[in-house]
């Protein structure tokens, strides 16, 4: 090993690990580390790499069903959808680089979540996302907007897969750390999946893709005493996101996945090279040694911290089989990416890195990896909130839903989504706008329902209920659009994990997350946590975004939420018990924040979903669209403008009727002649069903009063957004 | 050698960003802007020595990859130290 | 018919028009890598869309200059159909065989959706399926579509019926320019797409392939590979 000045405290502090931690490594290596060891550390068991804080409840989810191929602890999960086809999915954040530098931090977050992805064997066929920005009127809200949906569609975009939906909100918790979450879902071979357990004793160890630079490499390094004047030159970077190149290492990748060369694959995303060769070897249970000078880097004079540490993008590193680095080296000359083997798999269980035949790093794996901290931080439960005050109502019902469609929070999104493109691939069935995206399974007529959402106000105000809360109404959009809901993935956002206040915050929202993961049948495959989103003590609202497929069989078959006829009868299923606590009305309206989120009765919710999706499923029911933010008026008028139909409402007049966020409902838009056959079915089920209005004409009427024109109802749901981005 | 080529939209060729960018100056308060225009600048490093031949050379490859003569001018400069 | 699909390292809608091709074909489609100096026999070749070279220095520029490219100007020349969509119009700007330049969109920003194009001239091997001043529906989808042409290309491109498509609204507007939502980038004089003289080679930025098949929610392209099957076979 190389002879280095002893590590300080102050370089231990530096690099976020604790003394306990730092004694650990001490005991682990039975020696001082060096500072490239120390870096190795301290990235492993970082909250991002090693879950440190959260892992003690992640196990508490569901993972499982006959229908998971692979659950979390890979780089996506890995789900049979049928017909010898399996979905590889993912959602992931890049929260932090995303404020700091909006247009790269979400195109690299892109970039990241594509590679976890097309790394088991997928290619890529949609990309949703889940964005969150503070209050409209924070300085700086308009600039990250532009920026973060500038750079997620110029990355997705270039690479060709077609982003077909997501999520934008704004609230002032997240003025100071805004949330990018970003999702990926891919179609393989349900037999041809690719695993990163590194095998093989002597197997080359081949590094592919863009070449390692100093990008992202934490601030701890300046720390090094080995820079000298020339720092400035050094000083770590924005990563920089290259979609050229990522869609080269597709297509390479895709195309050598398709011989038999690979044992073994792995991207390099947070940590880069030390965290891809690690998590390869430990899964093998094998040891790797890595020549740091064949590393292709992109700067000169780079010091093995800094290869190890860097987070360039769009690398990857492969174990291949013996005799196919011709095979491997041949493709990747033809996409002109680099190709280089780096080192060798071997018995010794221990990860080692040499600079010109010297060692300069020897760390056993398993103890890098098992002996990583896991904490079993202090929690407090959220106490139960306030009930809400009697609410009255301060407009007329139609002016209401004029304010709410025209606001921040119910705005049209048309302005972000038209930035994407939805129709590369042209396999997109439904555009943006709806419950969900339906892509099809290319080549066949069947198809792939996703959908994103989480209600984080719902969160904060009751973290259980609000994590259940986000679970259902992803199976609920999924299916409102007649798909079978199958798994999910979770993006879990939230503060300091060190404050009890915070923690309660997540353990209720997994607890009720996993309460309703069970009961729906409905698995938690893949995910992602980011904590510590929190500035000037200032922390997120709860944020548990969850990202969810479901199947549909019949590409013939499935349900839009856009009116397609005139005199069809809008039925309303589930129960309305007027529930305005935590709404959009109450919070837009009466600037309120008071009383409990709506309830959600998971068998309740299970019961309406599946008898709305027998009826989408057996061709009875082509218009749906599930009852969500703002209730059954906005749904209504949704449903109203996409289809460009008018509705007269009938209905008790009262603001909870129209406006309250009662879960597990639905409305259905369908023909005269079936309405009662569909009302006696449901009463069969004990299903709460009844009518509030027909279609027709070119304006919403509620309750033979004043109309609205769709036209105008249009233009003020239209405008927000725009105008919003175009003044300054 | 160094050379750098500065390319620029012609004279009546809109140029959205450099809209945008006088747009925003005003915006800022920078008074007395008039029309912005935005380009790009190539950097190349040349093994050539000679300043003429340079010369010759970069401006062959403006006009065959580096700039779009239907839209776009280029300006060359060369930098011998 | 035999057609070809050229792939540039960076195309991303070759699939696409592959798939859009065979089907109204009724036969296989050959795809030719970019890096290839010579071409089996083809009636039809097409450039794909995407982002080929990452859009990189100027859109189009990189690829048409690539070695398939000499081959394709050369078939060209000899009167083989060539259509460039999206990306592969601005490459076949960039290599000479249309007049004109694509720039950046006058919104500044990416734009995808549906629009409306008024078939100019269906008197081609590209629109014969179309009638004259039909309006078709098909997305549009890039971030530098704005066409730009000089005055006196312009007026050649007009006195030879060289334009192939105008963006207008939902009704056509043959009697003026189109409203401003209706021309999704800023094309000059609403043009979405244009011939070469002898009406062998069209470059247009929406993607018929997208409009192609009824799960697209519009089959308003098939028509353009359908005009090309009958006139080639």
């Amino acid at each position: 090993m190389r002879n280095e000045p002893s590590i300080t405290p102050a370089q231990v502090s530096e690099h976020g690990l604790s003394q306990d931690e730092y004694q650990t490594i001490l005991n682990v290596l039975g020696r001082e580390p060096n500072l490239t060891e120390l870096g190795i550390f301290s990235v492993m068991w970082s909250e991002h790499c090693s879950y440190k804080s959260s892992k003690y409840w992640l196990k508490t989810l569901p993972t499982e069903a006959p229908w998971v191929i692979c659950g979390p602890g890979e780089n996506a999960g890995v789900v049979d959808i049928g017909d010898g086809k399996a979905a590889i999915f993912k959602m992931e954040s890049h929260n932090h680089p995303s404020f700091i530098e909006p247009y790269q931090g979400a195109a690299t977050g892109v970039g990241g979540i594509l590679r976890d992805v097309f790394t088991m064997g997928a290619r890529p066929i949609a990309n949703m996302n889940a964005l969150r920005f503070g209050a409209p009127e924070d300085a700086r809200t308009r600039h990250l907007v532009a920026g973060v949906v500038a750079g997620v569609g110029g990355y997705g975009n270039c690479v060709g897969v077609p982003t077909v939906g997501g999520e934008v909100n704004f609230d002032a918790a997240y003025n100071g750390n805004i949330l990018v979450n970003a999702m990926t879902v891919g179609l393989a071979d349900a037999d041809r999946i690719f695993y990163s357990a590194a095998a093989g004793i002597g197997n080359p160890v081949v590094y592919v893709g863009s070449k390692t630079g100093r990008d992202g490499i934490h601030g701890a390094t300046m720390a090094s005493a080995e820079f000298d004047d020339a720092t400035e030159e050094k000083r770590p970077t924005v990563q920089v996101g290259d979609p050229f190149t990522e869609k080269l290492l597709i297509e390479a990748c895709l195309e050598l996945m398709a011989t038999d060369a690979i044992v073994a694959i792995q991207d390099m995303g947070a940590a880069g090279l030390t965290c891809s060769s690690v998590e390869m070897a430990d899964k093998g249970g094998v040891g790797i040694d890595l020549d740091i000078d064949k590393v292709p880097q992109r700067e000169t004079g780079m010091t093995p911290y800094e290869v190890m540490l860097s987070e360039s993008q769009e690398r990857m590193l492969m174990v291949l089989r013996p005799g196919a680095e011709a095979t491997a080296r041949a493709i990747f000359d033809k996409w002109q990416l680099d190709f280089a083997v780096v080192g060798r798999v071997t018995d010794s269980g221990r990860f080692i890195g040499r600079v010109a035949g010297a060692q300069v790093f020897d760390i056993p794996v398993r103890p890098l990896v098992d002996e990583s901290p896991e904490y079993e931080r202090p929690w407090v439960k959220t106490p139960a909130p306030q009930p809400l005050a009697s609410v009255t109502a301060p407009m007329t019902h139609m002016a209401a839903l004029q304010a709410l469609l025209s606001g921040p929070d119910l705005s049209s999104r048309r302005w972000v989504w038209e930035q994407y493109d939805n129709s590369v691939m042209a396999d997109t069935v439904r555009k943006p706008g709806g419950d969900a995206a339906i892509v099809r399974i290319h080549g066949s007529n069947r198809g792939l329902a996703i959908a994103t959402d989480c209600t984080p106000r719902y969160c904060l105000a009751d973290p259980h209920q609000g994590g259940a809360q986000a679970v259902a109404e992803v199976w609920r959009n999924l299916t409102a659009v007649g798909a079978r809901p199958l798994a999910v993935t979770d993006c879990l956002n939230f503060g300091n994990p060190e404050r009890p206040e915070t923690m309660g915050q997540f353990v209720g929202c997994i607890q009720g997350m996993g309460a309703a993961c069970r009961e729906l049948d409905f698995p938690v495959v893949s995910g992602n946590v980011s904590l510590y989103n929190e500035t000037h003590g200032q922390a997120i609202l709860p944020t548990p975004a969850i990202g969810g497929i479901g199947v549909l069989d019949d590409l013939e078959r499935y349900a839009d939420l856009a009116l397609s006829r005139h005199d069809d009868q809008l039925i309303l299923i589930g129960e309305s018990s007027g529930h305005l606590g935590q709404s959009i009305y109450v919070r837009q309206l009466l600037q309120l924040q008071d009383g409990p989120p709506p309830p959600v009765d998971l068998a309740t919710e299970r019961r309406n979903g599946d008898f709305v999706r027998g009826l989408i499923a057996d061709g009875t029911v082509d218009t749906c669209h599930d009852l969500a933010d703002g209730g059954l008026l906005v749904a209504a008028a949704e449903m109203a403008m996409a289809g460009d139909i008018g509705l007269d409402l009938e209905g008790p007049d009262e603001a909870g009727f129209w406006f309250g966020e009662d879960q597990g409902r639905y409305l259905l838009a369908v023909p005269g002649a079936i309405v009662d056959s569909i009302l006696q079915l449901a009463e069969k089920r004990q299903i709460p069903a009844r009518t509030v209005g027909r279609t027709g004409g070119q304006a919403l009427t509620l309750n033979a009063g004043a109309p609205i024109s769709l036209s105008e109802l249009r233009r003020s749901h239209e405008a927000w957004l725009p105008d919003y981005m175009q003044s300054a | 050698m160094k050379a750098r080529v500065h390319i620029s939209y012609k004279t009546g060729v809109l140029d959205p960003q450099g809209k945008a960018i006088g747009l925003t100056l005003a915006n800022l308060g920078f008074a007395g802007v008039g029309d912005v225009r935005q380009g790009k600048l190539i950097e190349l490093e040349l093994a050539e020595t000679n300043a003429d031949k340079a010369r010759v050379s970069v401006e062959a490859m403006c006009e065959k990859l580096l700039a779009n003569t239907v839209i776009e001018n280029y300006a060359i400069e060369l930098d011998n130290e | 018919m035999k057609a070809s699909v050229i792939v540039f390292p960076g195309s991303n809608c070759d699939r696409d028009i592959q798939v859009a091709l065979a089907n109204s074909m009724g036969g296989p489609v050959d795809m030719v890598w970019h890096g290839e100096t010579e071409m089996a026999k083809t009636d039809l070749i097409v450039l794909p869309g995407g982002f080929s070279y990452g859009d990189y220095l100027r859109c189009g520029a990189m690829s048409a200059r690539s070695p398939v490219m000499r081959e394709v100007v050369a078939r060209a020349e000899q009167g083989v159909a060539v259509l460039g969509i999206c990306n592969g119009f601005q490459i076949l700007l960039e290599a000479g065989l249309l007049p004109g330049a694509l720039l950046l969109n006058a919104g500044r920003n990416f734009v995808c959706r549906d629009v409306n194009i008024r078939v100019e001239n269906s008197q081609t091997p590209f629109t014969n399926g179309y009638e004259q001043g039909q309006v078709l529906r098909i997305p549009v989808a890039h971030h530098d579509g704005q066409y730009f042409a000089d005055p006196d290309t312009l007026v050649e491109l007009r006195a030879a019926d060289r334009i192939a498509f105008r963006y207008c609204g939902v009704g056509g507007d043959e009697d003026g320019a189109a409203g401003p939502r209706d021309n999704p980038n800023g094309s000059i004089d609403d043009i979405a797409g244009i011939f070469n003289d002898r009406k062998t080679v069209l470059g247009l930025m929406p993607h018929p392939e997208r409009a192609a098949d009824p799960v697209h929610g519009g089959t308003d392209g098939r028509g353009l590979l359908a005009s090309l099957v009958s006139a080639l076979a």
